[in-house]
């Protein structure tokens, strides 16, 4: 009930329409800080360190975009969501921006009213069992009971790849991550299904990560990246040139410990990107050492994945850049 | 006020308008293309539309609230007497589980019986089989039920009919009693003559039995109760039972002692003094602290989702969820309960009005 009090007070912004009255980013400015919809705590993605500061390659964009508008990488402020409150809160305007392992699809982008700037991580959907089970393929799993949390593609590829595969399974929806988890871990489950990333992640933190594995199939593709409200542009550019700025940066070899070195380069694209020739800053709407200073701050692509799934067992995979056999691939900033 | 209104709507469908977000209720229509892990007993699959599993929703809510108001009535009435009780040791027990229940959120309470469901029975491959036929395990309690076949219909026919024979029974006790003074165990009589009628058309029609058994993953065949619903149902029954306790004792404190020891003085002993004096007239205090005990039951069963029972909440999250219409979401949301609330209450009014004292109403 807590909760619908809350939606129902979002949606009421709604109707007064002062969050549209004025662009999001004067809005942004004004406040002083940016608003960030993150994940509740997903390790590698957002989850608040043992200080209580968040971490991830999700708060790394929202990091990001504080650092080009404000030139200071802490001026953001979270607001960890579940997957069912996540489209409400950006909706609503309780949040500037979601960068939330939230996957790009027709449905969001169009009738829910919600534009993405790109994509900060290309996942697909795989399903975990205990390794006691000895199941080797998804297509084992008929009759199966799966534990899935609410308001995301994975309930849907789920259905969609179960009935292509002419299997039923039993499906257990548990709205938080924890619970969800638990409902797993103690065998109410069979089986759980996420993001890749998501399995690898939460596997990673538990005391014995060998006694569960990753099946084989990865059933859909997932390019999870951040996402704005529709019909903003000034702010929707703002936010996808602040994730493909952190990607140019790695392909250009531009680092948070180089970057300084960068006003000697002889490289005009280099003097383009740190701000000393052009004015990229100015056409975008905030300070022309933008670029600069997201990466003095926070760092390029490859160091935020360096940083933050490494340590987890990630490898870069299709996520590695496009110039080294990946799909990460920034469109020119000139 | 109208024009406060006016200026909320007209300004939200053009803000909505603007960010392109879908409205309107032609969604219901659409596929909803997602499972739901039990339905109550209707048919749904995700190829469904979401009206349908928004219908499968409500069900579940009915399912649960329907049993649980039940439950929660039985032991609420027990405990709230046992209070009352002369033996020390049994109202003590039921003060202590009053002041402790109602104090524990019923969130926390929720989370206790789901995780011992679910951590300390053994998985589907070494169920618990306290009886032959019943099986307990982490995914639920499995038993065999009936298999159905149309001819079983004539067994509730019967049922009803012992039940018209009973009644009869009952109101002719009842004046042989008036008129000569002696007394007929009627209802006894009446609960074996319908009990009997219907057992021997059971075993006339057909009666196939239905037992769950393993095969794969889990058990098939039966029927389940899921460990979601189970602690659901236990978190709610137990929690509410303790207010619907401390109702039932104030309503019985409230009858005046002088129509105890009237009762006494007549020589009814304790138990019929407490079922045919003081409860018909406590049932008046009782009745409308009752009514909103059954909506917050009701409206508290939202909490499913925190479980992951599939209830209207539940569904309508995921709905909002899939499509974005979070406005027509909550809308349904709130025009449900709204309903809910307003039979509940429509139906204890016209209850309150017949157990009222009669006098009162000219
Ligand atoms: N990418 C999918 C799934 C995203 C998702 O919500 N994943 C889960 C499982 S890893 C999660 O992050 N849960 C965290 C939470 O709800 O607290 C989507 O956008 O729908």
């Amino acid at each position: 009930m807590k909760r619908i009090v809350r939606l129902t007070l979002g949606i009421a912004l709604l109707g007064a329409g002062a969050v549209h009255a004025q662009g999001t980013l004067d809005a942004v400015q004004k406040k002083g800080f940016v608003q960030c919809g993150t994940n509740v705590g997903l390790a590698g993605f957002a989850q608040p360190d043992s200080r209580g500061a968040w971490k991830g390659l999700d708060v790394d964009v929202c990091r990001a975009i504080a650092a080009a508008v404000f030139g200071d990488a802490t001026k953001v402020r979270y607001t960890p969501t579940t997957a069912v409150q996540r489209f409400p809160a950006l909706q609503s305007g309780e949040v500037d921006v979601l960068s939330r392992n939230t996957t790009w699809t027709i449905t969001r982008d169009t009738s829910l009213g919600f534009n993405f700037v790109g994509v900060n991580y290309y996942d697909g959907q795989g399903f975990m069992v205990p390794k006691k089970l000895n199941v080797k393929s998804a297509k084992q799993l008929n009759g199966a009971t799966i534990c899935v949390q609410p308001g995301t593609t994975t309930e849907l590829n789920l259905s969609d790849y179960f009935r292509a595969n002419r299997m039923t399974f039993k499906p257990v929806v548990i709205e938080k991550l924890e619970e969800t988890l638990n409902a797993y871990y103690s065998g109410r489950c069979d089986v759980f299904t996420t993001d890749v990333s998501g399995l690898v992640s939460t596997r990673g933190s538990r005391p014995n990560p060998a006694d569960h594995v990753i099946l084989p199939e990865v059933i859909s593709k997932e390019p999870l990246g951040p996402v704005v409200r529709h019909g903003d542009d000034r702010w929707f550019d703002i936010v996808k040139w602040s994730l493909y700025a952190m990607i140019e940066a790695e392909e250009m070899g531009l680092t948070s410990k180089n970057i300084d070195q960068a006003s000697a380069s002889k490289d005009p694209a280099v003097q383009r990107f740190i701000g000393a020739t052009g004015d990229f800053g100015k056409m975008l709407g905030v300070d022309n050492k933008w670029a600069f200073n997201i990466i003095k701050q926070v760092g390029n692509y490859g160091e935020s994945f360096e940083a933050n799934l490494k340590p987890l067992g990630f490898e870069r995979g299709i996520n590695e850049l496009w110039t080294k056999g990946g799909i990460m691939y920034a469109p020119p900033l000139r | 006020m109208v024009f406060v209104g006016w200026y909320f709507v007209s300004n939200t469908l053009r803000n909505l308008d603007e960010r392109k977000i879908a409205t309107g209720f032609a969604f219901l229509a659409r596929e909803a293309g997602f499972e739901i892990g039990e339905t109550s007993g209707f048919a749904y699959g995700a190829a469904d539309t979401y009206l349908r599993a928004l219908g499968i929703g409500l069900a579940n809510t009915f399912r649960i609230a329907a049993v649980g108001v039940v439950l929660a009535t039985i032991l609420g009435t027990l405990l709230g007497l046992a209070r009352l009780s002369r033996n020390w040791l049994i109202a003590r027990f039921a003060a202590v589980y009053v002041e402790v229940m109602r104090n524990i959120p019923l969130l926390v309470q929720l989370f206790f019986w789901y995780t011992i469901i679910s951590e300390s029975l053994p998985g589907p491959k070494d169920a618990l089989t306290p009886v032959p036929g019943l099986f307990l395990t982490n995914r639920g309690i499995a038993f065999p039920v009936l298999h159905y076949d149309p001819a079983q219909w004539w067994v509730l026919a019967a049922l009803l009919a012992g039940a018209v024979i009973a009644w009869r029974l009952v109101r002719w006790a009842k004046r042989r009693q008036a008129a000569t003074g002696e007394q007929f165990p009627a209802l006894s009589v009446g609960l074996g003559i319908t009990l009997g009628l219907s057992l021997l058309v059971l075993l006339a029609v057909p009666h196939e039995i239905d037992r769950p058994a393993l095969s794969g993953f889990n058990f098939t065949g039966g029927a389940a109760l899921t460990p979601e619903f189970a602690a659901l149902l236990f978190g709610l029954v137990i929690y509410t039972a303790a207010f619907i306790a401390e109702i039932v004792r104030a309503g019985v404190l409230a009858v005046d002692r002088g129509q105890f020891e009237a009762a006494n003085a007549l020589g009814l002993p304790r138990r019929r003094a407490m079922r045919l004096v003081i409860l018909p007239q406590a049932l008046r205090v009782i009745v409308p602290p009752m009514t909103s005990q059954y909506l917050n039951l009701t409206k508290n069963s939202s909490l499913a989702v925190a479980i992951g029972y599939p209830d209207l909440v539940s569904i309508a999250n995921t709905t909002l969820n899939q499509t974005g219409q979070a406005i027509e979401g909550i809308l349904i949301i709130m025009l449900v309960y709204l309903t809910i609330s307003l039979s509940i209450s429509a139906f204890m009014n016209w209850y309150n009005r017949r157990v009222a004292l009669k006098g009162a109403r000219a």
